[in-house]
């Protein structure tokens, strides 16, 4: 592990070959007038995703000031910071939702596999296929278990046969561990399954399309805790084959499910790192006094 | 010392349970009052009207004397020729022997519907074979006698009747006929068979029916694929700018445009312009379709809009593309309120007699209309003209027509809430 410093100064120096203010130097940048420097260690050999210097605006409004992170492959990156703080809206660049928000613009470079997702060669229906999302509230489509499943896969061409699409649904919800409890009624409705169940029909929903990173925006938000628990076990079973990445508002869920851990404050990312070292000596005064609980 | 919340509070909470109750006593009379006024005019016209589903029969022996007959009567045109009403006259003449004089005769002649020696023809038109016999007939009595039969009580004084259409001997013809077991008042088929006739007894709806199904069905199937593709591009796919904002307003305004205005541009562009036949429900239709596509438009917006965007989400999550969110995902959960509107705009279409009085509509129109070019007339006209009509017999017709209307429309919002529940989905 390199040291802070050392890390620092690798940031600012990337930052200015890729056409960074000048001004942004040094780690201790403590008020939050100007631009604050990100502490910690954005980069990880191998990236899967690659974000420089991403703006998002809400009309007038700058939602994410001057982002830039690297997700590895097959990790889990929680991403936390005061309600407000952009963590959602900098988790919907990465698949383009926010494409769907009319005054939103996004500018900066975010990189899937070295190709960059919002150049006009980039389809973004294909971009969705790869980067699969999950949202804060469970949001089954009206439909049965099994349509709900299918339907991916299905728009997708991914299968020929009603076989082999039979064997994606039930691989898809073994994996999002619902398959014991909903075997018998897969032609019921989705919508008439409890709130985790939901969650998990919406997580077997997306792997089905068998993407490369799963994005999951507060997936326990609106859960009890034994369907949290479950859901974070799962995370920690599909991390072996997909990146995650997972905003959330509970600090021990990221301590828990996560090996890096991002903290953004008001717009802009503060520190990422070793979600452990962040939990246990985090290194900028904003993410200590929001995991000890002085604000957020 | 400081009064505690809980008694600062009595003084005003009185006042506030009376203001909730004084409110629910105004939401009750208002309810009453609108109750009242339709079960008002429920009682009128249905009072007026249900008589007009009765009508009166005169039971004649008619003499078919093969001399009345051409001689060639295997071919149906030779049949057309015969003089019917002449053989009506001679039975009406036979069973009254002792009328003689001539304005008696024709008195006498009045009692029998000008049309019934159509019935006659129609008749031995089906069945040649009967010519030369004489046959027990069922006619249509005229509106006059009708109306005698079944609003006079038997036993009336001789100064109400003073102010009957019929004179006395007529009337004395009829009390014979009665107690002879010739007159009878049985269901009105006629009235649902039979177009528009100057004679009320003659009188149908059937022609105005007809013509109004067509002239929905060119509306429907204009105004709903129309409507609501133009709801779904506008509300799905088109950008937010200038341009769909006055489209906005504009189809806002076109609602509240009053419909005879929309008649008018029928009759300027459709028919004027386009050549459309004039008083086809083809004419009609485009009308119609025009008045109702602002309708379909603003409530299928509506409903695409309550669609919650969690479910726009889930799809484009997966990696929908637009039209596969909107088309396997949300246009489905709008569909029933996009029905639901359709049906509401069709019902006021069905409704609409102004525009439709424009594009000559409302013309005297006697045959069944066969098809989308044939001049017709529609349901609300064809009471706008009965209405206006100066014989009794047409006053309870305009009654009872009004009564079909109303089951008709009434036979729409019902389909409107079932397609609703049918389809809706819950989550």
């Amino acid at each position: 592990m390199k040291s802070a410093e050392d890390t620092a100064m690798k940031i600012s120096k990337k930052q200015a070959a890729s056409g960074g203010p000048a001004s942004r130097q040094g780690n201790d940048t403590l008020t939050l007038e100007g631009a604050i420097e990100t502490v910690g260690d954005i980069t990880v050999e191998n990236p899967r995703i690659q974000c420089r210097n991403v703006n998002v605006f809400y009309g007038d409004k700058q939602a994410i000031k001057n982002v830039s992170i690297e997700i590895g492959r097959n990790e889990v990156i929680a991403m936390i910071g005061p309600s407000g703080c952009g963590k959602s809206t900098f988790l919907r660049c990465l698949n383009r939702m926010n494409d769907i928000i009319e005054s939103c613009v996004v500018s900066g470079d975010i990189q899937l596999d070295e190709k960059d997702i919002y150049s006009k060669a980039t389809d973004v229906v294909t971009l969705r296929a790869q980067v699969g999302m999950v949202f804060q509230r469970p949001n089954p489509f009206p439909k049965s278990i099994y349509e709900n499943v299918a339907y991916g896969p299905r728009i997708h061409g991914l299968v020929d046969s009603k076989i082999d699409l039979d064997e994606v649904v039930e691989t898809s919800l073994r994996k999002a561990g619902l398959w014991d409890e909903v075997k018998d009624r897969l032609q019921q409705p989705g919508t008439g399954l409890s709130g985790g169940q939901q969650q998990r029909l919406c997580i077997a929903r997306t792997i089905a399309v068998r993407p490369e990173v799963i994005l999951m925006d507060e997936p326990c938000s609106a859960l009890d805790p034994i369907a949290t628990a479950k859901i974070e076990e799962l995370m920690d079973e599909l991390s072996e084959n997909y990146t995650i990445v997972i905003v959330t508002h509970s600090m021990q869920q990221a301590a828990r499910v996560s090996q890096r851990t991002a903290y953004f404050h008001l717009g802009e990312l503060v520190e990422v790192n070793d979600t452990r070292r962040i939990f246990t000596n985090p290194q900028h005064r904003l993410t200590e006094g929001y995991i000890t609980g002085r604000f957020g | 010392m400081e009064q505690r919340t809980v008694d600062l509070m009595q003084k005003r909470l009185k006042r506030r349970y009376a203001a909730e109750r004084r409110f629910q006593w105004y939401g009750k009379i208002s309810i009453l009052i609108a109750l009242t006024f339709l079960l008002l005019m429920f009682i009128n016209i249905v009072g007026k009207g249900h008589h007009a589903f009765l009508q009166t029969h005169i039971r004649l022996t008619v003499d078919l004397e093969s001399d009345a007959f051409p001689a060639e009567t295997s071919s149906t045109n030779a049949l057309y020729t015969a003089d019917y009403s002449g053989l009506i006259k001679k039975a009406l003449r036979k069973q009254f022997p002792e009328v003689t004089k001539r304005g008696d005769k024709r008195a006498l002649y009045q009692l029998i519907s000008p049309g019934a020696g159509y019935q006659l023809r129609d008749r031995i038109v089906a069945e040649p074979a009967l010519i030369g016999q004489a046959i027990e007939l069922w006619l249509t009595a005229d509106d006059d006698v009708d109306m005698y039969v079944k609003y006079t009580p038997r036993d009336m004084s001789e100064s109400e009747s003073s102010t009957q259409r019929l004179s006395e001997k007529q009337r004395g013809w009829l009390e014979q006929l009665r107690s002879e077991g010739r007159l009878k008042t049985q269901f009105n088929t006629a009235f649902f068979t039979a177009g528009d006739s100057r004679e009320p007894e003659l009188a149908g709806i059937w022609g105005a029916l007809v013509g109004s199904f067509f002239t929905l069905l060119v509306t429907l199937c204009l105004s709903f694929p129309i409507g609501v593709g133009a709801a779904i591009y506008l509300e799905e796919f088109a950008p937010k700018n200038k341009w769909t904002d006055v489209i906005e307003v504009n189809v806002n305004n076109l609602a509240a445009v009053p419909s005879i205005v929309f008649g008018l541009l029928g009759l300027a562009v459709f028919i004027n312009f386009f050549g459309v036949p004039r008083s086809a429900p083809i004419a009609g239709g485009f009308v119609l379709t025009l008045m109702t596509l602002p309708v379909i438009i603003i409530s299928s917006r509506a409903v695409l809009k309550a669609v919650p965007p969690s479910i726009r989400e889930a799809a484009l999550g997966i990696g929908a593309s637009k039209v596969q969110m909107v088309f396997s995902h949300v246009v489905p959960l709008a569909l029933p309120g996009m029905l639901t509107g359709t049906i509401i705009g069709m019902g006021r279409a069905l409704g609409e007699t102004a525009p439709l009085l424009m594009i000559g509509m409302m013309a005297f129109v006697v045959d069944i209309p066969a098809g989308l070019f044939d001049s017709s007339t529609a349901l609300p006209v064809q009471i706008y003209l009965w209405a206006d009509s100066p014989e009794r017999g047409f006053e309870e017709r305009t009654s009872a027509a009004i009564m079909v209307l109303l089951a008709f429309l009434v036979v729409m919002n019902a389909a409107a809430v079932y397609l609703r529940k049918r389809f809706e989905r819950k989550w």
